[in-house]
């Protein structure tokens, strides 16, 4: 993965069905850096982080990933730089953990040589091979942690990566994380509770 | 193994594990058309009449059962979005959505047709010109139904309108497809084969298109 | 709401408008069916033939309609302008109800020739199926719960359904023959004479002046819905 130097909002402006939801919102978050967005139910925390995926269009504003003397900011090619944690997560309950994770491997172009240490590592080996539909919310939540350091994209996006994990879970969060960041990701996080990271804060309405 | 077929071969394993779709679709064809004796009676000449138009009717409601489902079940946990950010372009998504319905359900039925026009006294002479236009066909009615589910996917219940949005639209293919059948069993040329084809081609090449807008559309409002 | 600036031209406009519009289809109507019952009776026909100056009028404006929907909502998709989302939405309700009038006209008038109320004649199949695609539109409008969504949802497949109708036409026709080509209601029968060509003309801008008078009253009321339920949701513009 080739990490981005920077990642910078400006003026950003975000409706939903019509109504403003927020506005005149900028940041820059750096290589190695990450962002936490506080803000209470419907201050549009997962909003920004879709406008920031390209999966949304802002109102107002811009959003550019700058990297290696490029700029990126037309919206489905900044998808392309996106490692996605939503609510959601993305789990088939028909496929097994290692289906899963071997989906994804060939879906991001990943390598598929590392899916039997990234089960090991969050902790799913043994139930590597029944399908999902027995995985807990908890484990669900550990594969599509695994699932995001598969992909290797260079800014991940984390919405309330905290729903649904224990302490172990938390902790092999905040270590992923850091990891991630050390290497010189960039990451933004959406988060009611807090998150004990290291970060700089923003706050929305 | 490329984003396309990755995501190609993971939807057919879900079509065909158990409780998927490609069984039930296999099923409701044979229901429907076995459910038609008993409607207008099992006299063999009235049969053989009807057989085609009846089989054709049957596949076009088999092909729609599943497609509701196509975009809704990825749009509803999540897997949409990450379609959306994986190298795999929105058109790319729809051809191999497209493709997965027609391989676990057009295909199928192609296949089971035979034993159904015996079933309903289909003469022998006419089992291939079924088998022909059943093939050209059925990937119209995925792609044609795969526009529409793309359109629906935000709809809970969605189902219930996919087809009244589909049927118009799929009037030429059943006209083109029987029309075929029957120019077999009545010894005329009339056609429709060229024009099954036509129409097929051009849903299959053009639906993509409109589906990705779809799509599109859906994930950013 | 955000972007409504501009229907408030619109409504100015459309209310100046509307009266004259309203008064114009009336004259229109009165002159129609007055020569409508002013013309010869039909050799074959007989008196029946009067038929043809309400269903032909009614089909015409059922398919303008659909074009017009088509239209506007092209429009929509390309230029985002929200008045050509309401003029869309707003059609489809009248498209359909010209479609119904259709059907319901050629039912009528081939029963004398056909001894049934219906026929599978290629050309009232059509307007069934036609029916059918407008009944499609409203209903995707009204399940889609976002607004946006929802006319850009409905835009595609008006578009859609515009560029399939002429093969849906074709297909149809082709199924007619196929099946015992019947004599037909056809539109305008093997050739037809001057003297039904004036009260048809007068008719048929009755309708059309019709629909378009009351596409701008759904429209006004449709724009006025949003306020009063923007006021009342409070919405900051």
């Amino acid at each position: 993965m080739t990490p981005l130097e920077l990642l910078e909002v400006a003026d950003l402006a975000c409706e939903r069905g019509g109504r403003a939801v927020f506005r005149d919102v900028s940041f820059r978050v750096a290589r190695g850096q990450a962002l936490v967005v506080e803000g209470p139910n419907g201050s549009g925390k997962t909003s920004l982080l879709r406008l920031l995926a390209g999966l949304l269009a802002p109102a107002d504003g811009t959003i550019s990933l700058c990297g290696s003397g490029a700029r990126v900011e037309d919206r489905e090619e900044r998808g392309r730089f996106v490692g996605w944690l939503g609510h959601q997560d993305g789990v088939k309950p028909q496929l097994t953990a290692r289906e899963v994770l071997r989906f994804f491997a060939q879906l991001y172009g990943g390598s598929s040589e590392s899916i039997a240490a990234l089960l090991e590592l969050v902790g799913l080996s043994r139930a590597a091979d029944l399908p999902c539909q027995y995985l807990s919310a908890g484990q669900k939540k550990r594969l599509a942690l695994a699932r995001l350091k598969l992909c290797g994209r260079p800014l991940w996006l984390l919405d309330e990566p905290l729903a649904s994990l224990d302490a172990q879970g938390k902790s092999l969060l905040l270590g992923l994380l850091g990891e991630y960041l050390a290497k010189g990701g960039v990451a933004v996080i959406a988060t009611h509770d807090p998150i004990g990271l290291d970060a700089a804060r923003l706050q929305l309405a | 193994m490329s984003a396309f077929a990755a995501l190609l071969a993971r939807d057919i394993r879900l079509a065909t594990r158990a409780g998927g779709s490609a069984m039930l679709a296999l099923a409701f064809f044979a229901a429907v058309a076995a459910l038609v004796p008993f409607g207008i009676g099992s006299e063999p000449k009235l049969l053989a009449r009807v057989a085609a138009g009846v089989i054709w009717i049957a596949a076009v409601l088999a092909n729609l059962l599943a497609l509701d489902r196509l975009f809704q079940a990825d749009y509803e946990d999540g897997s949409l979005d990450l379609l959306a950010l994986s190298p795999l372009s929105f058109e790319g998504v729809a051809v191999a959505k497209v493709a997965s319905h027609w391989l676990t359900t057009g295909l199928p039925l192609t296949v089971l047709s035979p034993l159904l026009a015996l079933l309903l006294h289909l003469p022998i002479a006419a089992y291939g010109a079924l088998l022909v236009s059943l093939l050209i066909g059925t990937p119209a009615i995925s792609a044609i139904g795969g526009v529409a589910a793309a359109l629906t996917l935000s709809i809970r219940r969605g189902g219930l309108l996919l087809p009244l949005l589909v049927l118009p639209l799929l009037t030429p293919v059943v006209i083109f497809g029987a029309g075929a059948i029957l120019a077999k069993l009545d010894g005329i040329e009339n056609g429709a084969i060229w024009l099954l084809a036509a129409f097929s081609a051009a849903a299959v090449l053009l639906s993509p298109f409109v589906a990705a807008v779809a799509l599109r559309l859906n994930l950013s409002e | 709401m955000f972007s409504y600036a501009n229907p408030k031209r619109f409504m100015e406009l459309s209310g100046h408008i509307l009266p004259w519009l309203a008064a114009l289809t009336a004259i229109l109507f009165i002159a129609g069916l007055y020569l409508s019952f002013a013309a010869p009776p039909d050799y074959q026909q007989g008196d029946t033939v009067r038929i043809m100056f309400v269903h032909v009028p009614a089909a015409w404006v059922a398919m303008m309609a659909y074009g017009f929907m088509a239209l506007a909502s092209l429009v929509g998709l390309v230029n985002r302008h929200p008045l050509a989302d309401v003029a869309a939405r707003q059609a489809a309700p009248l498209g359909a109800l010209f479609t119904a009038l259709a059907l319901i006209t050629g039912s009528l008038w081939g029963r004398p020739m056909w001894g049934t109320y219906w026929q599978w004649d290629g050309r009232l199949t059509s307007f069934l199926l036609l029916l059918f695609l407008y009944l499609g539109y409203i209903a995707l409008w009204n399940a889609i719960e976002n607004d946006v969504r929802a006319a850009k949802a409905a835009a595609i497949l008006a578009l859609v359904g515009v560029v399939n109708l002429p093969i849906i036409e074709f297909s149809v026709q082709w199924w007619t023959t196929l099946h015992q080509g019947e004599s037909i209601i056809r539109k305008d029968g093997p050739s037809i004479s001057a003297v039904f060509l004036w009260p048809l003309f007068v008719m048929a801008t009755a309708y059309t002046v019709l629909f378009f008078t009351l596409l701008i009253v759904r429209m006004r009321t449709d724009i006025l819905d949003r306020r009063a339920r923007a006021a009342v949701l409070g919405a900051n513009a």
